[in-house]
């Protein structure tokens, strides 16, 4: 019997992004649709970056979660339009982005505050960090740096 | 030659042959910070490269993909401008290159977003928040170092007097143009110049730094007529791999 549509997302909420294991795939909402054509299971996957390196680690985490969940066929298809958006990470993707010591995106003007003392008195470093998703913020309370991930 | 195809060439050539050069700055940026920057910047251009190249092949039929694109052409096939093949020289230079880019390739994909085609449109949307990003940084560098020492402000107004020639070939307009804004595919590249003169006019005033007077510009790189000697030494790194190990993958 085929698992049903609301399973195979329970699946793949188990699937932690590549880079950043604290979240899954569906926390980030890079995945767009689900949906069985016949035999084949046809998974809907949009990029984060044109050029983000994790994407065919992506890719093969859910073939490999799917065909660990007893799934023959799947199907990967990319999606460019609408361009994912930040806006789309769930609100407990964000939580636990924060708790992991990353800014989650709120502002395209910066983070709200700091991931590790809480400091709103900040200051960007750079505008890129170590993933195309990220830029490098720090804290003038406590002093630490921290990754934000932006706004996009 | 489909003017489509050859449209996705000129796009895709300009993000391949500029993401290669910035990508030599990797581990040999001034900090650690502007070496992640120029590192992250290329990365976004060479994924453009893989959806603009991934089209092309896509409109010319002939089986050939991205990689195919990339790697198996030679010099007198890419379509790139002059611009972009320019060698990096100082960071400066590097950025003020990328800030004449960054500006134009802004531009041209806020109306490409428009496209009648639906697979151009999706991807000038895709990389129009990336680059939106791009312009914000090479922008604000070329302001602080225009704006900075003596030392950074010679340094930048002698990197846009040797640039500034190669700016008038973004706006060239050839049969292919006018054949793909025709057909609604993409804007006429010379309707972009008056919203381009007038950001950098911006910007440079701001970065103390003085356009040259001269509209005369070096062309011949996005018809493929007359590429710089840049090109072909920038492709024989680039390209070695494939050449010597056809199909080579890991």
């Amino acid at each position: 019997m085929q698992p049903s549509v609301a399973d195979i997302w329970a699946v793949l909420d188990g699937v932690p992004d590549p880079e950043i294991p604290a979240i899954s795939l569906t926390d980030l909402g890079i995945i767009r649709e689900v949906a069985w054509e016949g035999e084949v299971l046809e998974v809907t996957v949009t990029p984060t970056y044109s050029g983000c390196p994790a994407t065919s680690f992506i890719n093969r985490a859910i073939e490999e979660a799917l065909h660990d969940a007893g799934i023959a066929k799947v199907a990967l298809k990319r999606q460019l339009s609408p361009p994912w958006t930040t806006d789309w990470l769930t609100e407990g993707g964000k939580r636990k982005l924060e708790a992991y010591g990353i800014a989650p995106p709120t502002s395209p003007k910066g983070p709200e505050r700091c991931p590790h003392c809480g400091g709103a008195d900040l200051e960007r470093i750079s505008a890129f960090g170590s993933t195309p998703c990220k830029a490098q913020w720090r804290c003038r309370d406590c002093l630490e740096p921290f990754d934000h991930f932006k706004c996009i | 030659m489909d003017p489509l195809f050859e449209f996705c060439l000129r796009m895709g050539d300009n993000t391949l042959v500029l993401g290669h050069r910035v990508s030599q700055w990797c581990g040999h940026a001034p900090v650690v910070e502007e070496d992640i920057a120029l590192a992250n910047t290329a990365l976004d251009l060479i994924g453009q490269t893989q959806l603009w190249l991934g089209l092309a092949g896509e409109v010319e039929g002939k089986g050939r993909d991205a990689d195919a694109l990339a790697f198996r052409r030679d010099a007198w096939d890419f379509r790139s401008v002059l611009l972009v093949e320019q060698p990096n020289g100082d960071f400066g230079n590097t950025l003020l290159r990328q800030y004449l880019f960054d500006e134009w390739q802004a531009l041209m994909l806020a109306a490409l977003k428009r496209s009648t085609d639906t697979r151009v449109a999706a991807i000038a949307a895709k990389a129009a928040k990336e680059v939106a990003y791009h312009v914000e940084r090479s922008r604000g560098t070329v302001v602080g170092l225009g704006d900075g020492t003596a030392e950074s402000h010679a340094k930048m107004q002698a990197a846009l007097d040797r640039l500034y020639p190669f700016v008038g070939e973004l706006f060239a307009t050839d049969a292919t143009d006018e054949a793909v804004a025709e057909a609604g595919i993409a804007p006429l590249p010379s309707d972009l110049r008056a919203a381009y003169d007038a950001a950098l006019a911006a910007t440079m005033a701001e970065a103390t730094l003085t356009i040259p007077d001269s509209r005369w510009t070096h062309a011949g790189g996005r018809d493929g007529s007359r590429h710089s000697e840049h090109l072909g030494h920038l492709l024989t790194e680039m390209q070695w791999l494939q050449r010597a190990y056809p199909d080579a993958t890991w």
